[in-house]
């Protein structure tokens, strides 16, 4: 099984509340609700450190989880966060300047999908009066 | 982009105005001097901002009306989406029914519409809103009124009960507004313990009656809800956040000013209570408030 880095976009807005971490995208101003787990990985989510490991680390040692149910979660958690462009996901460890290339390039296709979409919409909406 | 086209060779001044009638409407303690040389709007902006005019105040910002027939202004998009967008150091906003343009570094703002009240509210609201966001504050979905010196809102979706607990606040309650309040941080004495303060607004909803002209420390925030008794639960930092954001009033899509707007809303929650309140409705929940 090969690697899995994982990096948090700094365009995104996040903040602890209490115990959980609440995050915006700056996609779309979606707001997630982090629980325990996912606040641990989120924190560690540094571009270099491999998921398996940060798994390990942060999840396994400090919670009762089985670490091939722990690491499932936590892959099927990251790829929804890289889904709404708060996170970036890749098989090689990520530079700073890689994570926000990479996200300001999801973004902007992102927007590219919605604006073709609306379109898509409006030529359908099109017809006699 | 619209179908108005601003002159590209004028600034956003005053030249080319004749006989301008100038007022200054001073909400949230941010005069902003409006210019217009239609005496009928000028008539329009008295009957609306008459309550919050203040002609000493300095003005931060200085907005030109151009007034235009009815229908004049058109936008090719959706007519109710509002459009706020920033380039080269200017503001564009605009709606079906006005077009205006503020260039925050020069002071200077224009507005282009039809005579009538509501496409200058609606784009006071957003240039209050844009203020507001770089200083921590926000325009929020809420009534609010105060009581025994502090201010309470009451934070909801359209039929909540905003208006509803305006109707029923008893007469030592005095009403800032029954649909926009206006919140900002301050470092002054009379922000207490909170650091903020709400302003009333001449932004009316249901009750079509605007707030008093004055401000009290935030004291604490009500997440209504409509049910069979009177009650006040906790609600976590999170729902609180939430629903807060859900009810703030920001059109950018700028994602630095959106985060600036998502930080200011977690510190306010993290300063200021924020409750749920359950109402039957009855004036007796207001024995629960103050």
């Amino acid at each position: 099984m090969s690697a899995i880095y994982v990096a948090r976009s700094k365009s995104v807005a996040a903040r602890m509340l209490g115990d959980q971490m609440m995050i915006m995208s700056a996609k779309d101003s979606t707001l997630f609700d982090l629980n325990d787990t996912a606040s641990a990985i989120w924190q560690a989510a540094d571009g270099q450190t491999p998921l398996e490991e940060i798994v390990e680390r942060e999840v396994c040692a400090n919670f009762e989880v089985k670490p091939e149910e722990a690491m499932e979660d936590a892959k099927a958690f990251v790829h929804e966060l890289a889904g709404h462009g708060i996170m970036v996901v890749s098989d090689r460890p990520i530079s700073e300047a890689e994570a926000q290339a990479k996200m300001r390039i999801n973004v902007e296709e992102s927007a590219k999908a919605e604006e073709s979409v609306k379109a898509q919409d409006g030529k359908k909406s099109e017809g006699p009066k | 982009m619209g179908a108005i086209a601003m002159p590209r060779d004028s600034r956003l001044g005053r030249a080319g105005m004749a006989c301008p009638l100038e007022t200054t409407i001073e909400i949230g303690g941010m005069p902003i001097l409006v210019r217009t040389e239609n005496p009928e709007f000028f008539e329009i902006l008295g009957r609306r901002y008459g309550g919050f005019v203040n002609a000493a105040a300095k003005a931060l910002f200085e907005f030109n009306v151009e007034i235009v027939p009815a229908g004049a202004v058109t936008r090719q998009s959706d007519a109710e989406e509002v459009g706020v967008n920033f380039s080269a150091g200017r503001w564009t906003l605009e709606r079906g029914d006005f077009h205006a343009e503020w260039e925050p570094a020069a002071r200077v703002g224009r507005i282009r519409q039809a005579a009538n009240p509501y496409a200058i509210d609606s784009a006071m609201r957003i240039l209050h809103s844009l203020l507001l966001a770089k200083q921590g504050g926000m325009l929020v979905h809420a009534s609010s009124a105060i009581r025994n010196g502090r201010a309470f809102l009451f934070a909801g979706v359209s039929g909540a009960g905003k208006t509803t607990m305006m109707r029923l606040a008893p007469p030592d309650a005095t009403l800032l507004t029954d649909e926009i309040s206006y919140v900002r941080p301050s470092e002054a004495a009379d922000a207490a313990e909170s650091g903020y303060l709400a302003y009333g607004t001449p932004f009316a909803g249901d009750l079509a009656e605007p707030g008093e002209n004055v401000s009290a420390p935030v004291g604490e925030i009500y997440l209504l809800a409509q049910g069979k008794e009177n009650k006040i639960e906790a609600v976590s930092e999170t729902t609180a956040v939430r629903a807060v954001m859900e009810g703030v009033l920001f059109f950018a899509k700028d994602p630095e000013l959106v985060g600036h707007v998502f930080e200011s809303v977690c510190e306010l929650v993290k300063r200021v209570p924020v409750r749920r309140l359950t109402f039957m409705p009855d004036a007796r929940v207001w024995e629960l408030i103050g």
